[in-house]
């Protein structure tokens, strides 16, 4: 079976600055695979290149059979990526349910006129919707706060209301940009947990950057360590753990 | 799922509400209108106060939904003004009906405002922020100038048009816009009740609008941008969607002033950037963002300087003073943290209750 | 053609003068505080009714006239800064600033307007020279053109050594390019921005006397359009870039004289803000500014 993330030779620079250099990945079907290396290393660069924030300047891009090289940020959307943010980036005036509707966008349609003017499809579209977005929002246990304002949640529950618009664009791939950042310990224990159980549920390829080392090991079967740009180690999470060049590189020397 | 529906209806009733207050106005005013209990002055003011009201609510479209700051607003009720009249003006004694003309006009007043707001939103909704607000002024003074500098003539050969000056015309020809002098005898077919349910059907649609999956849409952009791409949202066309919708509506109040009066012509106050500064302070004093605080916030503002005309001379330095001082209290981040630790109580309070 | 463009191209240098002067004072609050200070125009306002005053009131000579208003609008121009903007530095909406600058742009004039009345006054020139005569008489150059533009390069030049040069203009720099790290390297930010506000509004008043002696009308909405032509002309040029500045203010007042004499009088102000648009749309950052880069 072919992967369902191929990427081959992906590069880019910025002014002069190589910041990420002949990066190569392949994740199968239903993988739960990490990319870490110390800060710098260009880990956020290469998921602005998977989700079109960048064009890259070399390599190919294969999300399950189609080529999605240099695509619009939209239409990788559209193509099945979705992701999470570094810094969350909630859309903070609307409420939690408003935000899972948001990413069922383009899942569940009917057009401006209709929603002006009240038609019936109006009615059963929005039904649709309100169900489907409860339906993820029980999987992340916020349905009680569903009518609550994404700025006013706990930052635990930030990050997880962020997977789940993540998850409501029904995306082939998930890339988690260190969701367990500024988390204390037993966050980061739920935080696994649901990380698993999203994988299960939805049948979830995820891709995610990660400075946890227990969350990393604890979950990912795959891991491609960045450094300076460029691919350190690759494979097996324990066997990349224990590359002594890997060892090197996170203990700086 | 009760909890959604419980969220519905509380939308529901704030609606009802909005709507009820503009009906119960009417309702009012048009009783103390019956009965002579209203000064001819304030009887005059009632279509204006309309004309603010829609401005408002619709400038809130793009200021509050959609969160970008246009500054020429005033120049797509100008549109819509100068479309309507000059349509009004040439088929004046030709239409049976005097309703089917104004109805007429109108469409076409909001059709030319929204082409306009189509074709200068396609460019400047490509810059963001302080340009964004800079070039939308500069979009409404041109109009206003191209509209000082029009003169088209009617005869039996047809219509001429210039930008220099009155052209020669047939012994039957007339002028109908003039250059600065503008259109003089519109149809006065501009009523309150007009003015009411135009304003009602601007609320209609700015609140569906935004209480939809469009609406949603656009309010994603405005909180975060880069998120909304990465979810697949087109963020060109929600733009452009808010714009021209705003700019159409605008052109509703611009048909309304047209039709309000037997002379048209565009000058700073009614069409240049103080107008479109006036509405935007209409939409801040009344809470970006909230369609029914900008609506009753433009019939006070309108409204008090004429109850209190000893005050009219501070008017505007009230409204100066108060818009800064909104500002700081609304968005400086030391003042949040202040109300938040001196007045969160009674909002917790509140909240714990529901 | 012949004479009369050449006299219209001195007479579109002199306004792009004043615009450029203005524009100095704009591309710098912008390049350093990022925000549109759309109250700039009307402390020219304030500047000529200042100097007015002193001239016309209290009986002074014209440089001392210039001087008063150039303290009077220093002082105005950081207690705005101080009052109004400060607080909104760190905002959530960077449309909380650009929308109080509105409302202090509003103060200003309804303040003017409560004191001088709304009737246009006559501003007495102060330059008491009568300029040169070119060309057997056929071409005369006035004294205000040739003092505006001079003071316009000197301004400019000065302007262009305290900002490379001293250590104020070197913490504007660094303030400008990022706050964050300036206030890390011991630089006080606040302060810096206020200096700021502080040159740029001295330059306003300079600028209104010198509108004013050129357009001898003055009312409490004389400065708003400079103002925003100003920010078009520094726009031009690349916000943030002093020769930017300049540039993009002399090339605006030729633009605009040329256009007033040669298109349309009327169009004159439509002509400045095309060309607002067409630059923003096909080169953002003007012709001498720098590109910056979003981050993700």
């Amino acid at each position: 079976m072919a992967a369902l993330l191929d990427v081959k030779n992906l590069g880019i620079s910025f002014g002069g600055l190589r910041a990420v250099n002949g990066f190569d990945i392949s994740i199968e079907k239903g993988e739960l695979y990490g990319l870490i290396g110390p800060n710098g290393a260009g880990k956020t660069t290469v998921f602005n290149l998977l989700t079109g924030v960048y064009k890259p300047d070399t390599g190919k891009i294969t999300l399950d059979g189609k080529d999605i090289t240099g695509k619009k940020t939209i239409d990788i959307s559209k193509a099945g990526i979705a992701r999470t943010f570094q810094n969350i980036r909630l859309f903070k005036q609307l409420s939690v349910l408003d935000n899972v509707k948001v990413g069922l966008h383009n899942h569940h349609k009917y057009s401006a006129i209709e929603g002006v003017l009240r038609l019936p499809r109006y009615f059963k579209v929005e039904k649709e919707m309100n169900e489907r977005a409860m339906e993820i929002l029980k999987v992340f246990e916020l349905e009680e706060h569903a009518d609550v304002l994404a700025s006013n949640l706990p930052y635990g529950e930030q990050r997880k209301l962020e997977i789940a618009r993540a998850l409501a664009t029904d995306p082939k791939l998930l890339l988690l940009d260190e969701p367990a950042a500024g988390m204390n310990p037993n966050e980061t224990g739920s935080l696994m947990e649901m990380i698993q159980l999203v994988r299960e549920k939805f049948h979830m390829t995820i891709l995610l950057i990660e400075h946890d080392m227990k969350l990393v090991s604890g979950i990912c079967e795959k891991l491609t360590v960045l450094n300076f740009g460029e691919v350190l180690a690759q494979g097996k999470t324990t066997d990349v753990l224990n590359d002594p060049q890997v060892i090197a590189a996170y203990l700086g020397e | 799922m009760t909890k959604t529906k419980k969220k519905i209806s509380k939308q529901t009733r704030s609606n009802i509400i909005t709507y009820g207050i503009v009906i119960l106005a009417y309702i009012i005013v048009q009783t103390m209108i019956n009965s002579g209990s209203i000064s001819s002055l304030m009887e005059g003011l009632m279509v204006p106060l309309c004309i603010y009201a829609i401005l408002a609510i619709s400038l809130n479209l793009v200021v509050g939904i959609l969160g970008e700051l246009s500054l020429g607003h005033a120049g797509f009720m100008c549109v819509g003004a100068f479309a309507s009249a000059f349509f009004s003006k040439c088929m004046r004694g030709e239409m049976e009906s005097d309703g089917l003309r104004f109805f007429l006009a109108l469409l076409i007043g909001v059709a030319a405002a929204a082409v306009f707001g189509l074709l200068i939103g396609i460019p400047v909704l490509r810059l963001k922020g302080d340009y964004l607000a800079i070039v939308t002024l500069a979009f409404g003074e041109i109009i206003k100038n191209l509209v000082n500098v029009l003169y088209i003539g009617k005869d039996s050969s047809g219509f001429h048009i210039s930008t220099q000056d009155v052209m020669a015309l047939d012994s039957d020809g007339t002028m109908i816009i003039s250059g600065p002098q503008g259109i003089t005898g519109t149809p006065r077919d501009a009523t309150f009740l007009i003015g009411i349910i135009l304003v009602l059907i601007t609320l209609f649609i700015v609140i569906n609008l935004t209480n939809s999956r469009s609406g949603r849409a656009i309010m994603s952009i405005r909180d975060n941008r880069i998120a909304s791409e990465s979810i697949g949202i087109n963020i060109t066309k929600y733009k452009l969607m808010a714009f021209t919708v705003s700019a159409a509506l605008a052109g509703s109040a611009g048909v309304l002033y047209a039709h309000n009066l037997s002379t048209l012509t565009a000058t700073t106050n009614n069409f240049g950037y103080n107008q479109s500064i006036m509405i935007l302070v209409f939409v801040v004093l009344g809470g970006i963002g909230n369609i029914r605080g900008s609506m009753i916030a433009a019939v006070i503002l309108t409204l008090l300087p004429e109850l209190l005309r000893g005050l009219s001379d501070y008017r505007m330095l009230i409204y100066a003073i108060v818009l800064i001082i909104m500002m700081l209290f609304n968005w400086a981040p030391k003042a949040i943290e202040w109300r938040e630790k001196y007045l969160s109580f009674g909002r917790k309070k509140k909240e714990a209750v529901k | 053609m012949g004479m009369s463009f050449i006299s219209y191209l001195i007479n579109g240098l002199s306004l792009g003068s004043v615009y450029a002067i203005i524009a100095l004072g704009y591309t710098m609050v912008y390049g350093i505080a990022k925000m549109l200070n759309f109250a700039h125009g009307d402390v020219i306002m304030i500047g000529a009714y200042t100097a007015l005053m002193a001239m016309s009131q209290a009986g002074l000579p014209p440089v001392i006239g210039v001087l008063i208003a150039v303290v009077v609008c220093t002082v105005l121009g950081v207690v705005i800064e101080g009052i109004a903007y400060r607080p909104l530095r760190n905002a959530s909406s960077s449309l909380a600033v650009l929308i109080t600058a509105i409302g202090v742009s509003y103060l200003l004039q309804n303040i003017a307007l409560l004191i001088f009345g709304p009737n246009a006054q006559t501003f007495p020139s102060v330059i008491k020279w009568d300029g040169v005569s070119l060309a057997d008489g056929k071409l005369n150059i006035s004294g205000e053109t040739i003092v505006t533009i001079g003071a316009c390069i000197l301004i400019m030049v000065v302007l262009m050594i305290f900002v490379q040069k001293s250590k104020q203009g070197q913490a504007m720099r660094a303030v400008s390019e990022d706050r964050g790290a300036a206030q890390l390297m011991g630089i006080n930010v606040n302060g810096t921005i206020a200096l700021t506000f502080a040159i740029g509004s001295a330059l306003a008043a300079i600028a209104g006397v010198l509108l004013c002696s050129a357009y001898p009308t003055l009312t409490p909405y004389t400065g708003a359009m400079p103002g925003i032509k100003a920010f078009v002309a520094a726009v031009f040029g690349g916000i943030g870039s002093i020769p930017g500045a300049f540039i993009g203010g002399l090339l605006l007042g030729v633009i605009e004289i040329l256009g007033r004499a040669y298109i349309s009088s009327q169009m004159a102000d439509a002509i400045v803000f095309a060309v607002l648009i067409v630059v923003l749309l096909v080169k953002p950052t003007g012709l001498l500014g720098k590109k910056i880069q979003e981050k993700v």
